[in-house]
């Protein structure tokens, strides 16, 4: 897509894009001979869209890193999809479970598992934990109002 | 007022370079396959992946590096009939290594990203999700295909899931239309789904390999392979029955 600015009949450039995490996007233009600047703000339907493309508002500034959209996009992924071993695409920090964690967490209804696997492997990621053990799991439960998972 | 075309300057986003991006990339990818046949039928339950996941194996057994491409993204089950449902991928720089399945078969599958049991489910706004789920779906086949570091291969199996709407986003995406293989069952019913799909498949451009009557036994009436074939006078490659052996699906590898 381009922006007109009507009233210079210039043809308006590029200047950043927002993605404020809230589903919706803000990309600016500005005229270049008058200096105004507009912004285009997409709703979450519109910006999923464009995502949903696997493309990029104003322009790709990074290579797509392999399956990006898949990753980013599939609510319902298992999180130990890809082997750790060799590097996750997305930077993240690799996890180890512990037998215990792992066989606690089989106790865990088939149908909540993944999300509750989720909830535990963030919450480890985000303070740094390498490996999830009950004792983690505990206090992840106490922290996060978890009773019951 | 201007119009679009009237701009001169490039359009910053670029999308269409973008999209043209992606399907150099998916080409690229795929330079080293021999031949793309799609597994179709337009009918469900016809074994359309089962007869898939087993031709895959005699090729490969055959001596015919051989993969899969699980395109039924919302009822994978390719990865259970190659014994690859517990199969971690591995990221490899700007690709991801497929698994490898019996007969050292490779073969990606969205069964290798879900938990078990899980619906495909995306993130984003629910309301009005068929707005961009067909397209998100399409995303995921194109980085199936683009992505996936195949190698060189003698065959790559697409395994579609029932309709045409998959095997229309797989034209779009690849630089030809793939070759087609129908599956079918003996029935009436069979028949005329599954001859919708062909006719469909013709007109995209795709070359009809030929046709494989599955479940074939007293259990269900009907000479559906046999009429079709003659139909679109294409070959009735092989008539599985009930209970096949490998013989029956080497019989079938042999034949394309």
């Amino acid at each position: 897509m381009k922006f007109l600015c009507v009233e210079c009949d210039q043809q308006m450039t590029f200047g950043e894009r927002q993605l404020p995490g809230d589903g919706t996007l803000a990309a600016t233009f500005k005229c270049p001979k008058c200096g105004r600047v507009v912004a285009m703000l997409t709703n979450p339907m519109e910006t999923q869209l464009v995502s949903s493309l696997g493309v990029e508002i104003g322009g790709r500034t990074v290579p797509a890193q392999p399956l990006e959209t898949v990753r980013k996009m599939v609510a319902t992924g298992r999180d130990d999809a890809f082997d750790e071993t060799a590097g996750r695409p997305d930077g993240r920090t690799a996890l180890v479970w512990s037998t215990d964690a792992q066989e606690r967490l089989g106790r865990v209804p088939s149908f909540v598992r993944g999300m509750v696997k989720r909830i535990y492997a963030d919450y480890a990621r985000e303070r740094g934990i390498a490996e999830i053990t009950p004792a983690v799991m505990d206090t992840a439960r106490a922290e996060l109002g978890l009773e019951g998972m | 007022m201007r119009t679009y075309h009237d701009l001169n300057d490039a359009d910053r986003s670029g999308l269409p370079l973008q999209i043209a991006a992606q399907r150099r990339q998916v080409a690229e990818r795929l330079a080293a396959v021999g031949q793309i046949v799609a597994v179709m039928s337009g009918k469900g339950g016809v074994g359309k992946s089962y007869v898939t996941a087993h031709l895959a194996r005699a090729l490969a057994r055959a001596g015919r590096p051989t993969g899969v491409l699980d395109a039924d993204l919302n009822g994978p089950t390719i990865p259970g009939l190659l014994g690859v449902s517990s199969a971690r991928l591995t990221v490899d720089g700007t690709h991801v290594q497929p698994a490898i399945g019996s007969d050292g078969v490779k073969c990606i599958s969205m069964g290798h990203l879900l938990d078990d049991g899980a619906p495909l489910a995306f993130k984003g706004p629910s309301a009005e999700s068929f707005v961009w789920r067909g397209a998100m779906e399409a995303s995921a086949l194109r980085e199936f295909l683009g992505d996936v570091e195949w190698g060189k291969l003698d065959t790559l199996l697409l395994d579609l899931p029932p309709g045409m709407q998959r095997y229309i986003e797989l034209c779009d995406i690849l630089s030809e239309p793939p070759a087609v293989l129908t599956v079918t069952i003996p029935t009436v019913e069979s028949r005329d789904a599954v001859r919708r799909a062909m006719r469909a498949a013709l007109e995209r451009g795709s070359r009809l390999l030929g046709v494989v009557e599955n479940m074939v036994g007293p259990q269900f009436k009907g000479t559906a392979g046999k009429d079709l074939a003659a139909e679109f006078e294409i070959p009735l490659l092989t008539q599985v029955p009930w209970h096949p052996t490998p013989d029956t699906w080497s019989a079938l590898g042999a034949r394309l």
